[in-house]
């Protein structure tokens, strides 16, 4: 009751506040001085309001109070503590008091670090910066309040979504949202840049700090995403080019662009439209994700808040963003002379070139098709899906030749190179393709693809594992996320074409057999938890000799009534063996899912390294 | 100038985008199926009680409409329309046949001594296969049927309305 | 230059199919590619309810019956309309598609082309 109270004033005054840093800003903008500290106290009140606010949801949760209405939706007596707290966030009126918390935070962060820059790029940036802050206090507290008040008091809650009750769930939407965020500040900033022309070197060592942290943080909540939908959606995938996923995919594409392109800006002070149009366009991305997540406009396997009224909001107020973006790029950037620079064909700045080209194709195909269905759907009332098979055919044949500029690029210097004594580049080559040849033909796979896209992974694997023992090369942080990405091209490859996987109906004592595999269904346990009732399953699995002991679970929630199936994985360094269990109806059998999967954990560690290698290059002050 | 044109056709771009956006957040997504199947596809399928293999071109064959009703005995939405099935069976000339959908004899039987039975026909579709050949997606689901045409589909249960329209189209 | 030939006969093979010889693999693959029409955004494959496993017992005894992979689409297509499918047609409305994108790869191409080049002459 009293920590609902406490948090929607803490919002309303937090939203006031607004005003004194407004009047500080604009008066500070006109005269001579330095920052006016005033501007830092302002905003870090209003963090502290936010906080509060926050807090004050985060309590109401603990406390099980159930005259708040977010509390009484998603929250439940029996569930254990740990989902209580992690049930803040995990709908849509607690994320959105997320985000603007960590709008708040990221802009404070912003201010005192910046202190050796202009005072009026700072200025600039905080007032675009509330601009979108007071968007997200307009929209929490008029449509999406989290402190709504129901009389009379339930007495119980309605419980969270059991398949959320997770804990790589719990910390995703956070990490998730300070990469999103991140990208929220990089916007302000390079509208404040545009404004006062100061997109330049010195600029772009700056941005290039905050880019990092969102995108290492976009890396990382992607990652936990795909790690529990492996293993709590029952399916042993971890990307299924789902509407949700490619939204979040969307801006670390974009923002991978934008931290190459940065680099070229920093050493070259050229590029600097493109580096602009790219910052604003990742922030667009991660906005107008949220407008789709957030509208139910799609149809995807996350569902959450389905309301049109929500969805307009979100939407008119990405389009005023749009809009002063656009205002503030045409009238305020001048294309200076060195843009008319142009770069040597055999340079890193032109193979960055081909990055962005590349990765700007990439996110063309996902943007178009995560969209064109909604657009198709309004103009001609005709319904497509759009799947894996129209990304894949789009996307795996452009892999091959990225991978391989991805391996070559690194190896050239700015502004002019040359190729001479680099003939280790086409011996490596020519090893990775016919290793490649051998692995494929060996396997009586023999698609020519397999061999091509193995190939190039192959070389830019040993092309990278070259690099780290290599003198005159000391880029470790790039190094380690190529690294790290010709792995995860690798084992996902891998994964996908020796992967096994075998579906039958048992009963309690029956076995599956086949020449390879044999599954023994020794046992079914029920037994009682706090929130869920669980059946085990006790499973044998006989595979050359050996034996491995798996026991999936269906678990029967009670608060609301849900069953989930709860797969059972042993992981190992060379495969995953995994199995899930499934109720048939009106039979006494149960649909059993084996399947091994090669190389899974080695997906999950080159994502780690790629991530890695961006906070490498943030501690790393003197090269990236 | 050459800059306000690309500002103007950019901007132009953007609220085309806003428009269809906008008017996509007002279209439920909710969405069925538009089925392009407009006969009784041909299978053969066995009866409930006789367990006899009977062809579908020879069951909608007559002059008259009929109601294909698709259930279970474990479809809880099935109980709450079978009042309306007796009901349009016993007033109106239409032939129901029913589908019993990956049920179990037992508790089919039980389903139909408990609650009546309105169906002149009932076919056994035991995997599910033949509902896919009809274009179902799942229980309840009611075509109406005439000369092996499929004149009408219901998906989900059968409210008043439906039971209305298909009165009327009926008479 | 010769990267672009590259490119297109890579971009050929993917588009033409593979003969897999295991059934159940196809199954699978089929499986994959159809949409679970009763769930939220599932595949046929991934889904356990109750649609979906008869659409894969369909699909198994289609494969049996000796039907191809595009002819099982085609049928389900026809029963289900285009929704059903992951793969869209390369037809009337979805022509864009499948060339915007490549259309965009184009053009960014011809910039950087242009970027790299000037200096050269």
């Amino acid at each position: 009751m009293i920590y609902s109270e406490i948090g929607y004033y803490s919002l309303v005054i937090g939203l006031t506040i607004s005003l004194p840093i407004f009047f500080f800003s604009i008066k500070n903008f006109r005269d001579n001085k330095i920052l006016d500290y005033k501007i830092i106290n302002f905003s870090f009140i209003q963090l502290l309001l936010v906080l509060t606010s926050f807090l004050g949801l985060v309590l109401s949760f603990i406390y099980s109070d159930f005259s708040n209405e977010t509390v009484f939706n998603n929250s439940h007596t029996t569930k254990p503590l740990f989902y209580k707290i992690s049930g803040t966030w995990g709908n849509h009126e607690g994320s959105l008091l997320l985000w603007l918390l960590v709008l708040n935070l990221f802009i404070f962060f912003f201010l005192i670090t910046s202190k050796n820059l202009w005072k009026n790029y700072r200025i600039l940036t905080v007032l675009f910066h509330q601009l979108i802050i007071i968007g997200f206090f307009i929209f929490l507290l008029d449509s999406s309040n989290p402190f709504n008040y129901i009389f009379p008091v339930p007495k119980e809650g309605l419980g969270l979504n059991p398949i959320l009750q997770d804990p790589a769930l719990a910390i995703h939407p956070p990490v998730l949202y300070l990469g999103y965020v991140g990208s929220s500040i990089i916007f302000s900033s390079v509208l404040a840049a545009t404004s006062l022309n100061y997109v330049s070197k010195i600029w772009a060592l700056h941005i290039k700090k905050w880019v990092l942290i969102s995108w290492v943080f976009l890396t990382l909540g992607i990652l936990l995403g795909s790690i529990w939908a492996y293993y709590e959606l029952g399916w042993g995938g971890f990307w299924f080019w789902d509407p949700v996923e490619n939204i979040s995919l969307m801006p670390w594409l974009a923002l991978t662009t934008l931290f190459h392109c940065i680099l070229v800006l920093e050493k070259r002070s050229t590029l600097t439209s493109w580096v602009i149009i790219l910052s604003i366009t990742t922030f667009t991305l991660s906005m107008c994700g949220t407008f789709l997540v957030r509208s139910g406009i799609l149809n995807s396997v996350h569902t959450f808040a389905n309301d049109p009224e929500r969805g307009l909001f979100i939407l008119t107020f990405l389009f005023i963003l749009i809009f002063i973006s656009l205002f503030v790029f045409f009238v305020f950037h001048k294309t200076d002379k060195k843009s008319l620079i142009s770069f040597s064909l055999v340079s890193k700045e032109t193979s960055i070139l081909i990055n962005n080209w590349f990765m700007m194709y990439f996110l063309s195909v996902v943007l178009i098709g995560t969209i064109y269905p909604i657009f198709l759907d309004v103009i001609s009332s005709e319904k497509i899906s759009v799947g894996p098979p129209f990304y894949h055919k789009l996307m795996i044949p452009f892999l091959v030749p990225f991978l391989i500029f991805m391996a070559i690029g690194p190896q050239l210097r700015w502004i002019k190179s040359r190729l001479r004594g680099k003939i280790y580049l086409i011996t490596l080559f020519i090893i990775s393709i016919s290793a490649s040849f051998f692995v494929v033909k060996n396997l009586s796979y023999n698609f020519l693809i397999n061999t091509v896209l193995i190939g190039s992974a192959l070389y830019l694997f040993f092309v990278t594992i070259r690099d780290f023992f290599s003198k005159e090369f000391k880029n470790i942080s790039q190094n380690l996320s190529h690294f790290g990405f010709s792995l995860l091209i690798l084992s996902i490859l891998f994964n996908n074409l020796f992967s096994n996987e075998i579906i039958t109906n048992l009963k309690v004592g029956e076995r599956f057999n086949n020449e390879k595999f044999q599954i023994v269904f020794k046992n079914l346990e029920k037994s009682e938890e706090k929130n869920y009732v669980t059946f085990k399953g006790y499973f044998t699995i006989l595979e050359s000799g050996k034996e491995d002991n798996l026991v999936p679970e269906l678990r029967v929630y009670n608060q609301p009534n849900i069953v989930t199936s709860e797969a059972d994985i042993k992981t190992s360094l060379l495969n995953d063996k995994f199995i899930t269990m499934n109720t048939v109806q009106n039979e006494e059998y149960f649909n059993i899912r084996y399947q091994v999967k090669p190389l899974m954990i080695w997906i999950w560690i080159s994502v780690l390294l790629i991530s890695f290698g961006g906070i490498l290059s943030l501690f790393n002050r003197n090269r990236v | 100038m050459k800059n306000k044109v690309i500002f103007f056709l950019i901007s132009s771009f953007f609220i085309f985008i806003f428009f269809i956006f906008y008017k996509g957040l007002n279209q439920s997504n909710l969405y069925q199926p538009k089925s392009k199947v407009k006969n009784v596809p041909q299978f053969s399928i066995i009866t409930f009680y006789e367990q006899k293999e009977i062809h579908s071109k020879n069951i909608f064959n007559q002059n008259k409409y009929y109601l294909l009703n698709i259930w279970a005995s474990w479809c809880m939405p099935c109980r709450d329309e079978h009042p309306m099935l007796l009901n349009l069976s016993n007033n109106f000339e239409i032939e129901i046949i029913g589908m019993n959908y990956k049920d179990n004899f037992k508790n089919a039987k039980k389903f139909l001594d408990e609650l009546g039975n309105p169906y002149t026909k009932i076919l056994v579709d035991k995997d599910g296969t033949r509902s896919i050949e009809l274009g179902a997606i799942g229980v309840p689901e009611s075509f109406l049927i005439y000369k092996n045409d499929i004149v009408r589909k219901f998906i989900g249960p059968l409210n008043i309305e439906m039971i209305k329209e298909i009165e009327k189209i009926i008479q | 230059m010769r990267i672009f030939r590259f490119l297109f006969v890579l971009f050929l093979m993917c588009n033409s199919n593979f003969a897999i010889a295991d059934d159940n693999k196809m199954q699978n693959k089929i499986a994959k590619n159809l949409r679970c029409l009763i769930c939220q955004g599932q595949s046929v494959y991934d889904s356990d309810s109750e649609f979906a496993i008869s659409v894969k017992l369909v699909i198994q005894n289609k494969l049996s019956e000796g039907l191809t992979e595009e002819q099982i689409y085609e049928l389900l297509i026809k029963k289900y309309g285009d929704w059903i499918s992951y793969n869209p047609k390369f037809r009337g409305n979805t022509y864009f598609l499948w060339l915007l994108p490549l259309l965009i790869f184009l053009f960014g191409g011809a910039i950087i082309f242009r970027k790299v080049i000037r200096i050269e002459k």
